[in-house]
């Protein structure tokens, strides 16, 4: 077990050549897609500027929607197989955490285009309400992941809630449409639905579609990695201490040993 | 079948000999009603609310039933037992849920009481069929949430906090159904019984799911534990 | 002028919570990589 002291100054981490040509490529189109944004695309008759944030709130809320349908596959999959289930389950936790953070952009930045559109920071309508119960289902998700220590049980505790959420997520939305229905709101108020887009403004979206899921594949291949790390340690923590008590007890004086055993 | 009943028998004999439910639970639910009112201040407002705060008080109080049916069979790791006594883990969901339905039905008679008493609320004639409805199917599916994510943490650190964020979500459609029922029920304006009708079918249809979807579970959250 | 303020903070923060995550992550994994043996890495 020297090799994993030994490596302490060149320990090989969770980049390979794949992660850094994903990397790269994100980087470059998410530039573009900023700089196209915010100063080469025109503002819009009707929002004026604030149609700006639209590029990096739909491409957020494509990505949101992506982990959360990753992670439900995943989990599935991990319940269904019966041999190394293990790294789906990680990459269904990766894509959970990387899926929470870009709900929580989507939600912010909604809200703030909402409130230079419709004057208000939120409205009650059932895609946004929609997405606000996915996402707190999502961090009661990762909660409990955090708290399991053995990986085997979390993968299946944390698959079974994963799967429950496919069930309830439309569930919610036909209940929450439901709801607003009987208030008979004027046309829906959809953010993007007004916007007429030119060329650019279409290329720049689908830039920043692409851009942000290049982002998010580059998130969950290292997190996934990083978990594995994180579960490796954990066994090698316990091959240690196993491995310690092992040579106390093959320190006992033989005498006393023999003795024993006779017993 | 049978084993399921036993289960459901053994819950609730030990919540009879505790009376856990009449002194602690039920009171705290009709406490939450006084504290609607009070913060609310405002009767025309909290009679036209009545319907939605009943079902915020059930939820409240579920979540409280949920947590005293684990915290029976963890206490010394009981639900081995019962699993290897009962066959098939599905059974044993159904006999716990089963259980926290009687008590949770219980409480939503208590509760509607409690608003017709408190709020004014009123129920007349061929409502009150609506209302029953709504009663049963809610708790029904409500005892399915809780016991099925009771389950998903009943042996976890901080479980009570996280019982009330996993379920919660998965309980808010039924609060939206359930409260809006309820209001047909109670004769609100924007709301007739036909309407509430829609609403108690999709209370059935959670119901069904969360049963269904709790007993196929049930094993797989249970042996996690062991 | 509010726009300029909302629209800047919608990329700010998009971008640089992103940010952050990426560099938590790395940080983290270059910690852990340090302590377990290659073995343990399947994508090496």
């Amino acid at each position: 077990m020297t090799t994993a002291v030994a490596e302490t100054d060149a320990a090989a981490g969770t980049g390979t050549a794949a992660t850094r040509v994903i990397g790269v490529a994100a980087l470059v189109v998410v530039a573009f897609v900023a700089v196209s944004a915010l100063l080469l695309t025109p503002a819009d008759a009707v929002q004026g500027d604030s149609v700006r944030i639209m590029y990096v709130h739909v491409p957020t809320a494509w990505v949101a929607y992506l982990a959360f349908v990753v992670t439900a596959v995943t989990s599935g999959i991990s319940v269904a197989r019966r041999h190394r289930t293990l790294g789906f389950d990680r990459v269904a936790g990766a894509s959970a955490e990387v899926g929470v953070l870009f709900m929580a952009m989507t939600l912010v930045t909604g809200s703030l285009w909402g409130r230079l559109t419709w004057g208000t920071f939120w409205q009650w309508d059932p895609r946004l309400t929609t997405t606000l119960f996915l996402f707190v289902t999502y961090v009661g998700y990762l909660a409990v992941r955090n708290i399991d220590t053995d990986p085997q049980r979390r993968a299946r505790r944390s698959a079974v809630l994963a799967l429950l959420a496919v069930l309830e997520i439309p569930l919610v939305h036909f209940s929450v449409v439901l709801w607003r229905s009987l208030h008979q709101e004027a046309s829906v108020l959809n953010l993007d639905g007004d916007v007429r887009l030119d060329d650019l403004m279409l290329f720049t979206l689908f830039a920043g579609v692409v851009g942000f899921t290049l982002v998010y594949a580059w998130l969950v291949m290292h997190r996934q990695r990083l978990a594995a790390l994180g579960d490796a340690q954990g066994t090698v923590g316990l091959d240690a201490a196993i491995a310690a008590r092992r040579a106390e007890a093959s320190s006992v004086p033989t005498g006393v040993a023999a003795r024993t055993k006779g017993a | 079948m049978r084993q399921a009943l036993a289960v459901a028998r053994k819950d609730l004999l030990i919540e009879w000999r505790s009376r856990l439910l009449l002194v602690r639970v039920a009171p705290f639910a009709l406490l939450v009603l006084v504290l609607f009112a009070v913060a609310l201040d405002s009767e025309p407002l909290i009679l036209r609310a009545a319907a939605g705060l009943v079902w915020l008080a059930m939820l409240f109080a579920s979540l409280l039933v949920v947590q005293r049916s684990y915290a029976v069979e963890t206490d010394d790791a009981a639900i081995d037992v019962l699993l290897t006594g009962a066959g098939e883990p599905g059974r044993v969901f159904l006999g716990k849920l089963l259980a926290a339905f009687v008590q949770l039905l219980v409480l939503a008679a208590l509760l509607v009481v409690g608003a017709v008493v408190l709020y004014g609320a009123a129920v007349s004639g061929s409502r009150v069929v609506l209302l029953v409805t709504t009663m049963v199917t809610a708790s029904l599916g409500l005892s399915g949430i809780g016991t099925l994510y009771g389950a998903a943490v009943a042996n976890m650190t901080g479980k009570d906090s996280l019982l009330p964020l996993l379920a919660m979500p998965a309980a808010a459609p039924l609060l939206i159904a359930a409260s809006r029922a309820t209001e047909a029920a109670f004769g609100s304006q924007t709301i007739d019984t036909t309407a509430g009708w829609t609403w108690v079918a999709l209370l059935a249809v959670f119901a069904v799911v969360f049963v269904s979807a709790g007993a196929a579970a049930f094993g797989t959250l249970v042996e996690a534990d062991s | 002028m509010d726009d300029i303020g909302f629209i800047a903070a919608s990329w700010v923060l998009t971008l640089g919570s992103i940010a952050a995550l990426a560099v938590f992550t790395l940080r983290r994994a270059k910690r852990l990589a340090a302590r377990v043996p290659d073995s343990a890495k399947p994508w090496l």
